[in-house]
């Protein structure tokens, strides 16, 4: 009895502690103290469930606990800040995974106590097993082992049939007298294709709003698991992860003006591909660049993803600092989606050592840009590309961007004269007063530096 | 459980979720996301239950993968967003 107390008090605080945790992660100046309390809560519930009365198997326990925590704490530890998208994305798989094994353990017992926690039992299964294996595709994908965006003919009708499906054998698991281990089976499958179909077709681009959508899922599967299995702690960080990230996702969906619908059942190429953009790119060299920049009183930097992977920001911040140095007011402006995941960008500044009060968002910022001498765009381009507020046939009109187009001069970092990852042409580059610096970020940068160097002395 | 009571709970940590982010600068919003990754890994005491009442050598292999699944998302959803917090902290004693 007194066991039972203290385990169900743990659980309480445990709940408590989540709570405040997310709570403390609203401000950077709590956010470290947040994730510790969190940590702290997971600790305690995890301890105090060996003390669960009438368990067995502790062996096996142990073992799991060791093998699968020691192997995603290594990982975790050792990937790289621009490798962090699909990280969330695979532990987050690994969560809806465990809810919809839990909710086949519970089939496998056969002991389901009524319609309801059957429904719920289903339906946590259903979410999970979704949210597992279209989880480990959006990590295949960012990671690059699967190139593509692969989609089906009749890629919509497909969906649906094979949801139907999916929901017609769950339906049919919660009416059957008893529990029928070849449907729980057929159900389990369905589930675990669904989720591998509909992420797919799904563009690398919109993969962050995917993630963040499958994070939802996994909340509300594990709280529904919560229920079948009488744990509220379950059921209180289970829902509050899945209010938080349906938020969350639509928060990124709206930022990218691409409605979830959209990115879930219409493909990027297929909402039209915008006008052709007349005109030529215009290269300069990185002494030039280094001069306008050198010389200009304020400096807007907007980085995006390719300055990431190039893995370029600690030479963008030194060059930022020199050009301090010689009197140039340098700040950075961040798209809500640069990066792979809204913040990204925000992680990667810091990380190079960039201050919190050189880095503006979009609302903050784009007033700015029309006093700027200097717009450096660096391995960015649909974020600042201006047919999203002109051209009506863009697949992006309507998508707020960053208006580096308005800067007195604007120069663009870029690898090459391919119109990049989405494949949208971009009417910044072919501007009169648009300067380009091919080369990788890291290289280019690096000569910029040596240019601003050797005037300043 | 008593089905209202469940309910009330689910409505109020609902509210509650939506409440905690709505206040969340965007900065923060990757740190938040894996945060809230990290949370949801306590399934790995359901997963644990699970096993624990396992009884036949298939309960206990599905049993066993639920456990293992739960500890690498509660494990590695911890130190990625420790690490991504930690330089946020950082930056404040400069």
């Amino acid at each position: 009895m007194a066991i039972k107390w203290l385990i169900d008090a743990s659980y309480f605080v445990a709940a408590v502690l989540f709570i405040l945790g997310l709570k403390g992660m609203s401000s950077p100046v709590s956010a470290r103290k947040g994730i510790i309390w969190a940590g702290v809560g997971m600790v305690l519930a995890t301890v105090v469930t060996f003390l669960t009365p009438g368990m067995n198997n502790f062996a096996l326990m142990v073992i799991a606990i060791a093998i699968g925590g020691a192997l995603a704490w290594i990982s975790g530890k050792k990937v790289a800040m621009t490798d962090m998208p699909q990280m969330v994305a695979i532990y987050n798989g690994m969560g809806g995974g465990a809810a919809a094994a839990i909710a086949a353990v519970e089939f496998a017992r056969g002991e389901m106590h009524g319609t309801v926690v059957t429904l719920l039992a289903t339906l946590g299964a259903l979410i999970g097993a979704v949210s597992f294996s279209g989880s480990v595709i959006a990590w295949a994908k960012l990671q690059g082992v699967m190139k593509k965006a692969f989609r089906l003919p009749a890629q919509n009708a497909v969906n649906v049939v094979l949801a139907l499906a999916t929901l017609g054998l769950g339906a049919a698991i919660v009416i059957a007298p008893a529990i029928d281990p070849m449907l729980v089976g057929a159900f389990f499958i369905l589930a675990l294709v669904l989720g591998v179909i509909i992420t797919l077709p799904i563009g690398g681009a919109d993969m962050p709003v995917v993630i963040s959508l499958f994070n939802a899922f996994t909340g509300l599967a594990v709280g529904f698991e919560g229920f079948v299995m009488g744990i509220p702690a379950l059921i209180i960080a289970g829902i509050v992860v899945g209010a938080a990230g349906t938020l969350l996702t639509q928060l990124m969906a709206k930022a990218m003006n691409r409605p979830i619908s959209n990115i879930l059942f219409v493909p990027m190429a297929a909402a039209g591909a915008g006008e052709a953009v007349e005109g030529e790119q215009k290269e300069v060299g990185a002494m030039d660049a280094a001069a306008m920049m050198r010389y200009a009183s304020k400096v807007i930097i907007v980085p995006g993803y390719g300055m990431a992977v190039a893995g370029a920001q600690h030479k963008v911040w030194e060059m930022s600092e020199l050009l301090e140095e010689a009197g140039v007011e340098v700040v950075f402006a961040i798209h809500p989606v640069a990066g792979r995941m809204p913040g990204h960008m925000n992680v990667l500044l810091a990380e190079a050592g960039v201050p919190y009060e050189k880095i503006f968002d979009l609302e903050e910022i784009n007033g700015d840009f029309a006093q700027a001498d200097v717009a450096l765009v660096i391995g960015a381009n649909d974020v600042v590309n201006p047919s999203a507020r002109t051209d009506k046939s863009s697949p992006i009109y309507g998508m707020p961007i960053l208006n580096a187009d308005l800067a007195q001069n604007v120069i663009v970092v870029k690898r090459g004269k391919g119109t990049g990852y989405s494949g949208i042409e971009n009417a910044l580059f072919y501007k009169d007063n648009t300067r380009l610096l091919y080369g990788s970020a890291q290289q280019a940068i690096g000569e910029v530096i040596q240019h601003v160097k050797a005037m300043s002395v | 459980m008593d089905g209202f009571v469940a309910l009330y709970i689910f409505m109020l940590a609902a509210f509650t979720g939506y409440e905690v982010i709505s206040r969340v600068p965007v900065i923060l919003h990757t740190p938040l996301m894996s945060g809230s990754n990290f949370v949801h890994g306590v399934v790995l005491v359901g997963g644990m239950i699970a096993l624990g009442q396992a009884e036949t050598p298939l309960e206990q292999a599905i049993g066993f993968v639920a456990v293992l699944l739960g500890a690498a998302n509660a494990a590695g959803g911890y130190v990625v967003t420790e690490r991504m917090l930690a330089m946020f902290k950082s930056k404040e004693k400069n």
